[in-house]
């Protein structure tokens, strides 16, 4: 009796786990996208940040949701050119975070950058091009996340991808936001334009596609 | 009958931090586990050192700060920043970009032996050693509020001695019209000034100006030390300029020459983006930067994240009574 039932269903951590890469991949992504944002908001609120903590949170989850939309545009050639299809599945997972971590970005800024001063919050992202560009960014991320949900994107049928085309048009406002933020270092940001216009790059077939309809 | 009338620098005793918990602040951060300020670890080579000598295994502390002589304060009125804070958040592009980078990288700058010259359109140029740096003139303390033109401050007692003191003994003749001032270029020791990508593509060295008028205005300070010991190198050790009607980048860090001149010098910063920096940038909260809005500004006290410290900024940084003279009918939107 027990033998048979050990044999009919087995479950095991090998069948579970590293039978299903795309599980374990998931698992991964999010432990080295979550933890990263619980530890900064540890450190922060336990005052082991530096002296200026509203800075370092403002930049790290800034910087985070590039490196995560970055990482996400990557997914594609990657999985074409090595053929492994399944990697596709991990799209929404990244996309979804980098959104989470802009969202936190815009939220540092309001919550302790202009503490709640809605006037001046308002002010700065009309007035100052650098924010208006960041801004229309995560509007373009929210618009993915929330079609992101299964049900939404079946009902919107072939506009879902054209609308999700608009990642394009958010990593190069992103790019734009992050060059003009800077005072005077524009090393890095040069380095994420790079990555972004090679990213883009990789698509100039169907980019070109739209183009010429 | 004296009448005594109190400058608006000049803040009540109340608001001074008590000297108790200012003595007691380091033991106390230590008990809270508060190793985030690096400047902790790296002033104290004790056996906290251990955790951070992983990072940088090199890196011996050779910076150590004395203990100086001065007058008090005798009033202050607003909150200090804590000592921690002061020098764990620097801008030193020398040093590194990030705020944290000139702690981390200016440990093992040397500035003794140092030179400082007075020259140009001085009738007595002369030059001062590291000693003379603290035994020349008087050390006194001044509490002043610093603004960064990135819409943060901070409150700090600075210990050193007035730039008019040390521009007197030099004996400026008539075509002496302008200050121009210079930081130590040494990329052996300064990465920053080495590589592009660590001092964020400026051009150094780092230079800075002053109208004379501004340069002999009482304010105008040349500090040696901070919360009563000699400056950590990461604040622009061991001398610099405190202007503190004017955004902090004006108060150049570490500086080797002062030289009298008849024409407007060039700065770091407006030769940097002119249409951002300009040559006077007295602090204006009527001015924006083009990127952020200069109407106020974060104090950076004890708080920590949540603290509610976002306060509105005051015409000259709040020091307008002393020196909004200095620039009548004078256009400050034009003159930036």
């Amino acid at each position: 009796m027990q033998a048979s039932v050990n044999t009919a269903n087995k479950v095991s951590f090998k069948s579970v786990f590293l039978g299903n890469r795309v599980l374990l991949l998931k698992i991964t992504i999010h432990m080295m996208a979550f933890l990263p944002l619980l530890a900064l908001y540890l450190l922060a609120f336990t005052e082991q940040l530096g002296a200026d903590p509203v800075e370092d949170v403002i930049h790290f989850t800034g910087i985070g949701a590039f490196n995560l939309l970055l990482i996400s545009l990557l997914i594609t050639p990657i999985a074409k050119k090595y053929r492994q299809g399944y990697l596709l599945q991990t799209r929404r997972l990244v996309g979804l975070y980098s959104f989470t971590y802009a969202l936190f970005h815009l939220l540092n800024f309001l919550a302790f950058e202009v503490q709640f001063d809605l006037a001046l919050f308002f002010d700065e992202i009309i007035d100052r091009p650098y924010i208006t560009v960041g801004m229309a960014a995560l509007i373009i991320l929210l618009s993915l996340a929330v079609t992101s949900i299964t049900a939404i994107r079946r009902k919107m049928g072939k506009k879902w991808q054209k609308l999700h085309n608009g990642v394009y048009l958010a990593v190069l406002l992103i790019s734009l936001h992050f060059f003009w933020s800077v005072k005077s270092d524009i090393v890095e940001p040069l380095i994420y334009v790079a990555m972004a216009v090679f990213l883009l790059s990789l698509r100039k077939d169907k980019i070109k596609r739209w183009f010429k309809r | 009958m004296l009448i005594k009338t109190k400058k608006n620098h000049q803040l009540s005793e109340q608001q001074v931090t008590d000297e108790s918990v200012y003595h007691s602040r380091r033991d106390l951060l230590k008990k809270l586990g508060y190793l985030g300020a690096g400047s902790l670890l790296a002033q104290s080579v004790s056996a906290n050192a251990g955790a951070l000598d992983f990072f940088n295994s090199e890196k011996a502390v050779l910076f150590q700060r004395q203990a100086l002589k001065y007058v008090q304060a005798s009033e202050s009125s607003q909150i200090l920043t804590p000592e921690a804070k002061v020098t764990s958040h620097n801008n030193f592009y020398e040093f590194g970009t990030n705020k944290g980078d000139p702690l981390e990288n200016a440990q093992e700058f040397n500035v003794n032996p140092w030179q400082l010259s007075i020259s140009g359109e001085v009738d007595k140029p002369f030059t001062l050693g590291y000693d003379d740096l603290f035994k020349r003139f008087p050390l006194e303390e001044r509490i002043y509020r610093l603004r960064c033109v990135e819409a943060w401050s901070m409150v700090i007692p600075w210990v050193g001695f007035g730039l008019a003191e040390l521009i007197k003994k030099a004996a400026p003749n008539s075509r002496a019209k302008y200050v121009a001032f210079e930081t130590l270029y040494d990329p052996k020791q300064m990465p920053g000034q080495d590589s592009r990508r660590i001092g964020g593509g400026v051009e150094y060295p780092y230079v800075e100006g002053l109208r004379i008028d501004e340069a002999m205005n009482p304010l105008t300070f040349m500090s040696v030390g901070l919360y009563g010991k000699t400056l950590p190198a990461q604040n622009g050790a061991p001398i610099r300029l405190v202007v503190p009607w004017k955004y902090g980048f004006k108060s150049i860090k570490s500086i080797v020459g002062i030289k009298l001149v008849e024409h407007k010098p060039p700065t770091t910063w407006n030769r940097l983006a002119d249409n951002e920096y300009g040559f006077y940038a007295n602090v204006n909260p009527e001015v924006d930067h083009p990127r952020w809005s200069q109407a106020s500004e974060r104090r950076i006290t004890t708080g920590g994240l949540f603290a509610r410290n976002r306060i509105a900024t005051l015409p000259f940084n709040g020091y307008g009574e002393e020196v909004s003279a200095m620039y009548k009918g004078m256009d400050l939107r034009k003159n930036y």
